[in-house]
């Protein structure tokens, strides 16, 4: 076994600066292509992908423009390390204004496309505008084209890609793209890459279908270089090492994020039927395990792994359905492999919806990337229209003649198809929980913080997880702190502020070098330090690197104060804060938000208000407008 | 002892370190679109397959190449083009079977794998061991080994269980 351990530079290494030093700006409106050179100043204090795309957002937007207008722009962003043999050197970042939250969104998404838009010679592509008529983007090195989608708009996310490989007689370009979620306006539409990767979260999907721009092809033959060759192969081959070496990898080779499934029920930290519960009994039918054990047909749902680009992790799923399936019995269309299940993906349509048959949850994990929607955000919205049904509020007469009961994994197949196709009830299924639940007046029952869907970690067990949740730039999320370990240890507010702050600051860091964030226990902040120091030119220390998180996390904060966000936004839903978890290790507790957040406002140098105070924006550069 | 390239497209992820190491070595920056070796991804990417040169003991590219530009490295028995004597015709990337001699017009010149000098950057890269450099006499070793096991009554892999 290699264990990582890559060859070191050699003569012919060239001297870059990670960078390609160039952002392509296409604007729609005008149909104009301009290649203009990277402020290298911003991407000094900013590094890369979010923190980089989050400041050229900030600087090019009003942030109280409607998302779903001409005004918003769409960044599509890559790091410094992004392409090189850095370990998960294929995730880029969609930073816009989220149509689902009104508030920055920032999702980010791994596969091939982002390391080939690089090779392409760019750091960043940004879209402004609004084209008049459906186009795609070419992008094959300098040659930048915006081309008609009269034959594409309407086809799949899948159809799409193969379109237009076919169309440019390039197998190996990589596409991103939507699907009709994007087109139809879905809240939580995805942009959506190499088949089943996804920019996922908060409908920068829908931002894209507002601009009128179905996909971007990208295909790159410029490589890229970095400052220090030597260093740096050294930093990769000791990063690649420690990965290599890790029990916490192995495990995510093997079971990819799947296994956080069991721990959370065990835990009672799975949301379960909309939040009425913290632990699903049908947990074992859809776990880890389960989708490695032939059903009564003998059909095993998983057939492998698979990575990213330039990961030696390998999390990703592949998996198939079984041919007998009601979902899929008599269409053959669907009798091939794809993206299998991932936690998040298992637990909204799973135990959010109190489904347990995990070949229902896969097909609805292909609707979502045939068709580019937002699994975790579709399932917390089908779980509150399922209980909007039981309550009787939504009848038969909304939902199609489709019974949407909790557990019903008819109604998830069915209303997961209609959704992607923008048909029926999946129409106000598009809309998200928050705006769904006003309409039938009940607001109550929208799982939602700034307008997004929880993620499947329940706060009344993981009390800083809901400090996170409370406080994130982008909405109800688990991918921008890591309070795992405290949460575990200690299932009271107390003490959560501190690492749910500074988690949040590193992840900010990380998501700006280009790497992917299921490094980070192994990497550690120096891991990224030493790439990153050799492969751009200056000085990058621990500080400097933290710093730029800190300066990401409060530069999000700005652009959302200015889109009209408050303090009153920072809260979880009542559900939360007062209805006490039934069962598992955190029984009779609830979300204790009114010891953390006062403590995290100081802790982030933030007023009462949770303003950033002068002395905080001016230790971190920034300054109020 | 001569070695050789041993792909095992059942290990192999589709992460691209095998490209990203070859181009870093060949071209000195990180560039799958010059890289050596290339994976193949098919059927919605459930299969993976790592391919380049195997080196052919009667290589056609090496027959077909009018300035005798190919040469045969005695120590690796790899294939290596001399890029100072070729011209680019091309007419080795015809003569190929596999495809795996191509032209890169940014130096006008023919590329192939080359076995880096007998130590090969896509094989120490590989996360999975899904590439390997092994004695070039037993490539199939493991294959027999573990077909070996099947004649006496073990499942293969991937057979039902």
């Amino acid at each position: 076994m290699s264990g990582g351990n890559v060859k070191g530079a050699n003569a012919k290494a060239q001297k870059g600066m990670g960078w390609q030093g160039t952002v392509l700006r296409v604007d729609l409106t005008r149909g104009e292509v301009h290649k203009d050179p990277l402020n290298m100043e911003w991407a000094n204090d900013y590094l890369g992908e979010r923190g980089l795309a989050t400041k050229y957002l900030y600087e090019m937007m009003d942030p109280k423009a409607d998302a779903m207008s001409p005004e918003n722009v769409l960044i599509f962003a890559t790091g410094p390390l992004s392409g090189t043999m850095s370990s998960t050197s294929g995730r880029y970042a969609v930073v816009t204004k989220g149509p689902l939250t009104d508030a920055i969104a920032c999702s980010n998404s791994g596969g091939k496309f982002g390391a080939f838009l690089k090779f392409a010679g760019y750091d960043m592509l940004i879209v402004e505008g609004r084209s008049e008529k459906p186009v795609y983007l070419n992008i094959a090195d300098d040659t930048v084209e915006i081309l008609s989608a009269d034959d594409l708009w309407g086809k799949t996310v899948w159809e799409t890609e193969e379109w237009i490989k076919t169309t440019h007689q390039n197998p190996q370009m990589k596409v991103a793209s939507i699907g009709v979620a994007g087109e139809t306006g879905n809240r939580y539409a995805c942009v959506v890459n190499d088949l089943h990767r996804a920019a996922g979260r908060s409908g920068v999907g829908a931002v894209m279908g507002s601009k009128n721009l179905k996909a971007v092809a990208a295909w790159g033959t410029k490589g890229v270089a970095v400052d220090d060759p030597v260093t740096f192969m050294k930093a990769v081959s000791e990063t690649h090492t420690a990965l290599h070496e890790s029990s916490g990898r192995k495990g995510l080779t093997k079971y990819g994020t799947h296994a956080m499934l069991d721990a959370m029920q065990k835990f009672g930290g799975l949301p379960t039927r909309n939040f009425e519960d913290v632990q699903f009994e049908g947990a074992k039918k859809i776990g880890s395990r389960a989708v490695r054990e032939p059903n009564e047909n003998g059909h095993v749902n998983l057939l492998t792994n698979k990575a990213c680009f330039g990961c030696t992790i390998a999390c990703g799923r592949i998996a198939h359905i079984d041919e007998k399936h009601f979902s899929i019995v008599n269409r053959p269309k669907y009798r091939h492999a794809s993206g299998g299940l991932e936690y998040e993906t298992a637990y909204a349509f799973g135990p959010l919806c109190g489904v347990d048959d995990v070949d229902a949850l896969t097909f609805a994990g292909y609707m979502t990337n045939e068709h580019g929607y937002d699994p975790i955000s579709f399932g917390g919205t089908l779980a509150a229209a399922m209980e909007l049904y039981e309550m009787g509020v939504l009848t038969k007469e909304h939902t199609d003649g489709i019974e949407l009961k909790f557990g019903s994994a008819e109604a998830l197949v069915v209303m997961s198809e209609k959704t992607g196709k923008g048909e029926g009830f999946g129409k106000e299924l598009a809309l998200g929980s928050k705006r769904l639940c006003e309409k039938y007046g009940h607001p109550e029952v929208a799982m939602v913080v700034k307008g997004q869907e929880f993620a499947g970690y329940d706060s009344r067990a993981l009390q800083g997880m809901g400090l996170g949740y409370a406080t994130s730039n982008r909405g109800a999320c688990h991918l921008k702190h890591d309070v795992f370990e405290p949460d575990m240890e200690d299932q009271t507010g107390k003490g959560k502020a501190e690492p749910c702050k500074t988690s949040q600051d590193q992840i900010a860091m990380i998501d700006s070098t280009g790497l992917c964030l299921f490094t980070a226990g192994d990497f550690g902040t120096e891991g990224y330090r030493k790439q990153v120091d050799a492969a751009c030119p200056g000085d990058w220390s621990t500080e400097r690197m933290l710093e730029i998180g800190e300066r990401v996390w409060n530069l999000e904060r700005m652009f959302n104060l200015e889109a009209g966000l408050t303090k009153a936004d920072d809260t979880l839903p009542k559900r939360l804060l007062e209805i006490p978890a039934p069962s598992g290790t955190a029984k009779g507790k609830v979300a204790e938000l009114d010891i953390m957040l006062p403590e995290y406002y100081e802790l982030r140098g933030w007023g009462d208000d949770g303003v950033p105070t002068k002395d905080t924006l001016d230790r971190l550069g920034l300054a109020a407008r | 002892m001569q070695k050789a390239l041993l792909i095992d497209p059942e290990k192999c992820t589709s992460c691209l370190q095998c490209e990203l190491a070859c181009s870093f070595e060949q071209e000195g920056v990180f560039n799958p679109a010059k890289s050596r070796i290339k994976v193949f991804e098919f059927e919605h990417g459930l299969k993976a397959i790592p391919y380049t040169c195997t080196q052919c003991s009667e290589a056609w590219c090496l027959h077909a190449c009018p300035v005798e530009a190919i040469t045969i490295n005695e120590a690796t028995g790899a294939k290596e083009v001399n890029p100072n004597t070729c011209v680019g015709c091309k007419v080795c990337t015809i003569a190929c079977p596999f495809g795996t001699i191509n032209y890169n017009a940014d130096s006008g010149k023919v590329i192939k794998c080359d076995l880096c000098s007998g130590d090969p950057a896509c094989a120490k890269a590989c996360p999975t061991d899904a590439i390997t450099y092994v004695d070039a006499n037993w490539t199939g070793y493991d294959r027999m080994q573990e077909m070996a096991l099947v004649g006496h009554g073990r499942p293969a892999k991937g057979a039902a269980q």
